[in-house]
């Protein structure tokens, strides 16, 4: 009875938050409390069909519903959905089986790239004929086999490097990623395979092949409009397949291995578990959800070039991962979700408030300090360019203060200490 | 053919100055590498502090007119000198507030601490720069003295910048050589190095000797970054990245904790790196150019870490136990 009078009080705050984001729709404020109603369902206890109820309400009807009052929602809740996934991804590799990878975005880029070559004119230029751009109903091959590129490349690059010892494997593999990014900037001679830094462009979106039933039924809708809330649902569903399958290989026979190997490697070892397969297991599921991610993240963008897979992407999955806490999905999820919330709506609002106060014209009078003409505030102080800072913050903060994240995992008790 | 060797002189000279500055900054990794047994990722960004501290000098000069008061050499001195010393400073504050705490848990703790730290130095510097001089890309002052070239046999060249980092470093090694190996800081260095716990129980104030550790190291970077900065000319709070992580491929190639391992390391990377830029084109007939240099950096690095992680004069391996 507790259970449901909670989820009662669940759904008012759930209904309050949509409504106060109904009202205000450009309040970034209402925004972020609707979002944390997804955190406070984790938390209360309540039964668990219920949670599922709510979160599935929250996610599949209200935040579409919302995201068509304001546009600007949508996306963000897109780029949520896509570093949720991708730090899932790393969550595997650092969190589970506790390889550090600085690397990561290269399964990303091998992922995007993928659809981005076929997807869109570019592999006429080493392919004879116009056979390409494929047509749209391809992307759905193409998110499979984008799993598959993506852990065999990641066994690929696990197979050599897997017995290095972990700090040596955190440098390899940001040199692998530099590898990677350094040659899709430069292979466009001497067959042009990528077009270099100039990018690819207009990659094919997936079909939609539910237009004609909305017409149907009387929703006619341009595609413009439609593909916002398509890529919405495509990203939602990708999510919820990985957070499925995280959660049954954390709790398989394989995922006890991986914890294993990552409190005590040698220990493991003499416990029978096969290290080497395990790791490269690691490396390859956390691939290739990058992969499959990178897919999508083509198609929605139309436009990619090297400048997406920089090292500062890996560097920003990882400070998800660690902030939410390693080795727990909802801390995964919490941390993706607080970086990217902060990446595109905090600090680009404080950017948008330092700039309108650059242009009201005020002259600021302070007791002691003098007077102060704000339309003087450089422009290189816009908070949005210091994301490195606030990475670099939470990385050195959490490992000192709080090294299992703000969500740990709950059944993390078995820790190494003790051991002699 | 006739091309390819007549311009190889001067890739000679480019690829010892590159090794050099790899070396400089390569000591920094290794040094603490032997008494911490830690990846220290932010060196770069305290080689970069270094270039930024000489390129202000340098500006500040500039700004009162003693630029061309001073004499060039003094002048030099005078920037090399506070590059070395902010940068170990740096180094030592880095080392107590983001790594000291971190001391004796897992090993990735601290490696992520350090990148962190490597992150916030870059935007640190970015603020620090934008704030005082409104923009974060600078430039070194041309000094005549530096611009000149000294002629060596028929037709080669070397010019003076060359020639000023490569003594630079030189003196630079052999007083670090003769501080580690004669002097009795050096050898507390090298007995913490070697383990830790006996030497703090033969009385060796093991917290200060680590910090003693990061200033030398980090002055070593910070000679490296006045050096670039005055070779390159160009400096941003980014420029560090790149060769940071060549540098730690120079320490790994030289057997990781080995000093004299880091310096050769250095210079065969520059060599390499070096002969890719100018050699790549004419051998592949243009199809691969200079752009893939940095490739061959990282790509060495891989082959070394997986055919022979021990480098090519060892690693110093720390003695466990008996």
């Amino acid at each position: 009875m507790k259970g449901l009078a909670s989820g009662v009080g669940l759904m008012a705050f759930i209904l309050c938050s949509s409504l106060l984001v109904y009202s205000f729709p450009q309040s970034a404020l209402a925004f972020i409390l609707f979002e944390s109603s997804l955190l406070l369902i984790y938390y209360v206890p309540t039964p668990g069909k219920i949670k599922l109820f709510l979160s599935s309400l929250v996610l599949v009807i209200l935040m579409p519903f919302l995201g068509s009052l304001n546009g600007y929602y949508l996306e963000v809740a897109i780029q949520v959905g896509i570093y949720v996934a991708l730090a899932l991804g790393l969550n595997i590799v650092v969190g589970l089986a506790g390889l550090l990878n600085l690397g990561f975005v290269a399964f990303f880029a091998i992922g995007a790239y993928l659809w981005a070559i076929f997807g869109s004119p570019q592999a006429n230029e080493f392919i004879p004929g116009s056979l390409f751009p494929l047509s749209p109903w391809w992307f759905f091959v193409f998110l499979p086999l984008s799993i598959f590129v993506g852990a065999f490349t990641g066994a690929l690059l696990g197979l050599p490097v897997l017995r290095l010892r972990g700090d040596y494997l955190a440098i390899v593999t940001l040199g692998f990623a530099e590898v990677i990014r350094s040659l899709v900037n430069n292979l466009d001679k001497p067959i042009n395979f990528t077009n270099g830094p100039r990018g690819i462009t207009p990659i094919e979106k997936p079909p939609l092949f539910f237009q004609p039933v909305l017409e149907f039924f009387g929703f006619g809708a341009s595609p413009a409009s439609l593909y916002p809330f398509y890529f919405y649902f495509v990203v939602l569903f990708l999510v919820a397949m990985i957070i499925v399958v995280t959660r049954r290989l954390d709790n398989s026979s394989i995922g006890r291995a991986w914890k294993a190997i990552r409190e005590d490697e040698i220990a493991a070892a003499a416990m029978g578990v096969p290290v080497v397969r395990m790791k490269l297991l690691a490396f390859a599921v956390g691939a290739s959800f990058a992969s499959a991610v990178g897919v999508v993240f083509a198609a929605k963008q139309v436009f990619i070039n090297p400048e997406s897979f920089t090292f500062m992407e890996s560097i920003g999955v990882l400070a998800m991962v660690i902030l939410g806490g390693m080795g727990s999905i909802p801390g995964t999820v919490l941390g993706a979700t607080v970086v990217t919330v902060v990446n595109l709506q905090l600090l680009k609002g404080l950017s948008l408030w330092l700039n309108s106060l650059r242009q009201s014209g005020i002259i600021l009078t302070l007791p002691f300090l003098g007077t102060f003409d704000l339309s003087q505030i450089p422009a290189q102080f816009e908070p949005a360019k210091y994301e490195r800072m606030v990475f670099g913050l939470v990385l050195i903060l959490m490992m000192i203060y709080r090294p299992q994240g703000i969500l740990p995992p709950r059944r993390g008790e078995a820790k190494s200490d003790g051991a002699p | 053919m006739d091309f390819a060797l007549s311009i190889l002189p001067s890739v000679l000279v480019d690829g010892i100055v590159l090794g050099f500055m790899y070396a400089l900054i390569a000591l920094g990794y290794t040094m603490v590498y032997g008494v911490l047994e830690f990846i220290n990722f932010a060196h770069s960004e305290i080689f970069v502090i270094g270039a930024f501290v000489g390129v202000e000098i340098f500006l500040m000069l500039e700004a009162s007119g003693s630029l061309i008061a001073l004499h060039p050499a003094f002048v030099l001195l005078v920037v090399l000198f506070a590059g070395m010393i902010s940068s170990g400073l740096m180094a030592m504050g880095l080392e107590r507030v983001a790594y000291r705490p971190l001391r004796g848990t897992p090993r990735l703790v601290p490696l992520i601490s350090a990148i962190g730290a490597s992150l916030f130095l870059q935007d640190f510097v970015r603020f620090v720069e934008s704030l005082w001089r409104n923009t974060f890309y600078l430039s070194y002052p041309s000094l005549d003295l530096l611009e000149k070239s000294v002629k060596l046999g028929a037709m080669t060249e070397v010019p003076v910048k060359s020639i000023l980092v490569i003594v630079t470093a030189l003196i630079m090694l052999f007083v670090l050589y003769f501080f580690v190996n004669k002097t009795k800081l050096g050898m507390a260095i090298r007995a913490v190095a070697q383990d830790p716990a006996t030497a703090s129980l033969m009385g060796i104030p093991v917290n200060r000797i680590i910090a003693l550790t990061f200033f030398v190291g980090g002055a070593m970077g910070g000679v490296a970054g006045v050096l670039f900065g005055l070779h390159y000319s160009l400096v941003n709070p980014y420029t560090g990245f790149i060769p940071g992580l060549k540098a730690f491929t120079a320490a790994v190639l030289g057997g990781i904790g080995n000093i004299p391992g880091a310096v050769l390391g250095g210079i065969v990377l520059g060599l390499l790196e070096a002969f890719a830029a100018s050699y790549l084109s004419i051998l592949t007939d243009g199809t691969f150019g200079a752009e893939y240099k940095d490739l061959v950096a990282f790509i060495a690095l891989i082959l070394i870490l997986i055919f022979r992680p021990k480098g090519l004069m060892g690693e110093r391996v720390r003695e466990e136990g008996a």
